[in-house]
């Protein structure tokens, strides 16, 4: 697919994200309506917390913009239209990095995937592996979900579909097992990048949390630099909490960067922009569909003119 | 969850409780501060605003400015309007129709619809004695049909469904439970997006097929402000009865459970609060508010410990020690389990007053990590030395060490908190078992101290 195409998809796909929040914003600044009182910056900050991000952040937010605002003379809804996208820009700029498969890698090169129960781990797990085959690179991926019911079989269903070697136990396996006995035989089919899915838990259990510090010391064992990314999945519906989870998967194991999904649903994912704030990790990805396809780097420009509208 | 919400209203709370007096800046500043707990709690902006609308009217009213603790009577508004918030009372299902009763569960992706499902199976199969069928017409999501078929092996309840036909899923699973004379069957459906207008569709159409008596609306505790949009478009789409909240065992701080109900009008039924597929709790909204205010939520650990507390094993102990016979290893892994069994310290501690006040670092070192150690150390004892632990010497703890994959301190400390607990049991001859051991919880129970080593 050509890439404006694949552009105008996931606009297409932010669209109704954008037209509410643009909505609002457009009734707030519209033509004629030049006035921009306490009411009018006050309004700003209750669209920006209903976008999801956040009180601290809009907070902030909004008093840059009033100070710009004197400063500069933003009168009409473009000119400070404009002045809030710099600002979403410049928040999250730091945080476009591409996941790339680093050429002088040790093999296999191996990508952890983490996050709370839901989010969509074992999907983007497979939608990754896709990206990767795609540049003619030999992945496998591990079924360390031993937990869930079916989420080994899930996998396998994508494995088979992918064409994508799956390394699976039965249920209930030790999850550091199957990561270590994945990586054996990554290492034996000198495989370049390997998929390790792993069981949704809560940030707050440490009994589960440690067990994931177990699972990459494990896989320690047969590789010293291993994992070499650990992929924190966070569902684009998710409130405030997605800054607790990042904190708390990053001070456990390590996170080294963010993918993002059910993008394609109305909530405006805007807990991003506090996260990138908060953490400054790299977003590498975006989902924004159900298919292996539907899955793209992130594009902070598009993904604010999903959020605030084309203006400025 | 709700905890650290809780948090918030507290601290606001402590200065409102102090003072004799109230003016109507205290209040507005105090409100304020509740305006942003709720904020950061993820209840939806409008939902705030009608709050704390309702708040403010109530404490101004001259009741609370006139009564002797002016502080104590705003939280008791605040408290007051997030009953009324939530639902003023628990709503149990409705299954009162002639069987089957068909629940159907609806949600997004992700939001635990699978795992709720067979978790109400087992409930109502346990609590209620209800013959029940699980069937899945999620034909899309890889496996989704498997893994309810497990689940469904696990809680021991029957599974239907199969193909890629989600409707005549639904319709053949209705005429399967007829034929087989079943009580209820609970219909899992794929997870979509309320704006995926062709899904929406489809399933209206297995809503108005199986005339689900109840359908209830899986949400994820964890979302944002977007959670009352897909609420309100699938009450639309579908009339729910009711929600499923699932996820509390995080630190969410459940500002979805105030939305949902608020903009939908539809009663949270359930709370999903654990992985284990027993993990569903009846919502009481009262009890909730108090848990938010840090008022404790004894009423669900009274019935929580009637209901899983083994009162034959419980007596029989307590039968022994009345005559004077020593309590003995396999008593207190007895003991150990019943409490597993209550979600653990953890799970307890999180529903009785004050404790919420704990610190955190002291409340995250509760985990029922000791409490299972224990008992693999219990389980590598012979039955003999369980009944007689003073047979366990050099020789006998290595082994039960190494059996039980922890180290001889461990089990030498464990004989040690063993040896002072059975002194106590003797002291407490008669009041003995469970009850006793709760109330000796507090300055950290013997064999496990709570607050780790």
């Amino acid at each position: 697919m050509p890439e404006s195409d694949e552009t105008r998809g996931l606009f297409a796909r932010l669209k109704k994200t954008r037209e509410s929040l643009a909505a609002n914003l457009s009734g707030l600044f519209g033509p004629g309506s030049a006035v921009l009182d306490d009411a009018a910056f006050e309004d700003l900050g209750d669209q920006l917390i209903l976008a999801d991000l956040g009180v601290e952040v809009s907070t902030q937010i909004v008093a840059t913009l009033r100070r710009q605002a004197v400063s500069t003379r933003v009168e009409t809804k473009e000119q400070l239209n404009s002045v809030l996208r710099m600002k979403l820009l410049e928040i999250l700029q730091p945080s476009v990095r591409p996941l790339d498969f680093p050429a002088a890698s040790a093999k296999p090169w191996v990508v952890v995937m983490v996050g709370v129960n839901g989010v969509g781990k074992t999907t983007t797990a497979a939608k990754l592996a896709h990206w990767f085959t795609q540049q003619d690179l030999k992945v496998m991926l591990g079924a360390c979900d031993t937990y869930r019911a079916a989420a080994i079989e899930q996998l396998q269903v994508w494995g088979q579909r992918l064409a994508v070697p799956v390394i699976a136990q039965q249920r209930g396996a030790d999850a550091a097992a199957v990561a270590h006995d994945a990586l054996n035989s990554a290492q034996a089919r000198s495989v370049d990048v390997l998929i390790i899915d792993s069981a949704g838990r809560q940030h707050v259990n440490t009994e589960l949390m440690e067990q994931l510090r177990k699972m990459n010391r494990v896989i320690q064992r047969l590789d010293g630099s291993a994992p070499h990314e650990t992929l924190l999945v966070v569902d684009a519906a998710t409130g405030q909490n997605a800054l607790a989870q990042v904190g708390a998967f990053a001070a456990s194991v390590g996170v080294t960067g963010l993918c993002v999904t059910k993008l394609d649903g109305t909530a405006r994912g805007g807990v991003l922009v506090a996260l990138a704030q908060k953490f400054q990790l790299p977003i590498y990805f975006v989902g924004v569909g159900e298919s292996v396809n539907d899955l793209r780097p992130f594009d902070a420009e598009a993904f604010v003119t999903a959020l605030i509208g084309e203006g400025g | 969850m709700f905890s650290q919400l809780g948090d918030r209203l507290k601290e606001t709370f402590r200065d409102l409780r102090g003072r004799g007096r109230l003016s109507e800046d205290n209040i507005s500043q105090a409100l304020r501060e509740v305006r942003l707990a709720l904020l950061e709690a993820d209840v939806a902006l409008p939902v705030v605003k009608s709050f704390l609308e309702g708040v403010q009217q109530r404490a101004l009213g001259e009741k609370v400015l006139d009564s002797l603790t002016p502080g104590q009577a705003v939280v008791k508004v605040v408290h007051d309007e997030l009953v009324e918030l939530m639902g003023a009372r628990n709503d149990a299902l409705n299954l009162a129709v002639r069987p089957p009763a068909v629940v159907l569960m609806a949600g997004l992706q992700g939001a635990g619809k699978t795992t709720t499902a067979a978790k109400l199976a087992l409930l109502l199969k346990d609590r209620e004695n209800k013959n029940v069928l699980l069937s899945s017409v999620d034909v899309y999501r890889p496996a989704a049909m498997e893994q309810l078929r497990k689940l469904a092996e696990e809680v021991g309840v029957a599974y239907f469904g199969d193909g890629d036909d989600a409707l005549a899923i639904a319709r053949d699973a209705v005429a399967h439970a007829t034929t087989h004379v079943m009580d209820v069957v609970i219909i899992d459906t794929a997870g979509r997006l309320h704006v995926d207008d062709e899904m929406m569709m489809e399933i209206s159409r297995i809503y108005n097929e199986v005339s689900p008596v109840e359908t209830l609306f899986v949400a994820d505790s964890m979302s944002g402000q977007d959670a009352v949009n897909s609420a309100r478009a699938f009450d639309q789409a579908l009339e729910l009865t009711g929600v499923v909240l699932t996820k509390t065992d995080g630190d969410a701080r459940g500002g979805a459970a105030l939305s949902i109900r608020e903009v939908t009008g539809k009663p949270i039924k359930f709370l999903g609060t654990g992985e284990n597929v027993e993990a569903l709790e009846a919502f009481h909204p009262d009890r909730v508010a108090s848990r938010i205010l840090g008022m404790g939520d004894v009423l669900t650990l009274v019935e929580e410990v009637e209901r899983k507390v083994d009162r034959k094993q419980a007596e029989q102990i307590a039968a022994k020690l009345k005559k004077g016979k020593g309590f003995d290893f396999e008593d207190f892994k007895n003991q150990l389990i019943q409490m597993e069994q209550m979600g653990g310290l953890a799970g307890m501690l999180d529903k009785l007053p004050g404790m919420t006040d704990l610190p955190d670092h002291v409340k995250n070192r509760v985990n029922d990590r000791e409490t299972r150690r224990t008992i693999a150390i219990i389980n590598s004892m012979t039955a003999r030395e369980r009944l007689f632990p003073a047979l366990i010497k050099g020789s006998r703890r290595r082994r039960i060490a190494g059996g039980s994959g922890s180290q001889v301190q461990d089990v030498n400390r464990l004989l040690k908190q063993f040896t002072q607990m059975q002194k106590m049991m003797k002291k407490a001859k008669g009041k003995g078992g469970l009850a006793k051991m709760m109330g000796q919880m507090k300055g950290g129970t013997p064999g496990m101290p709570p607050f780790g080593r």
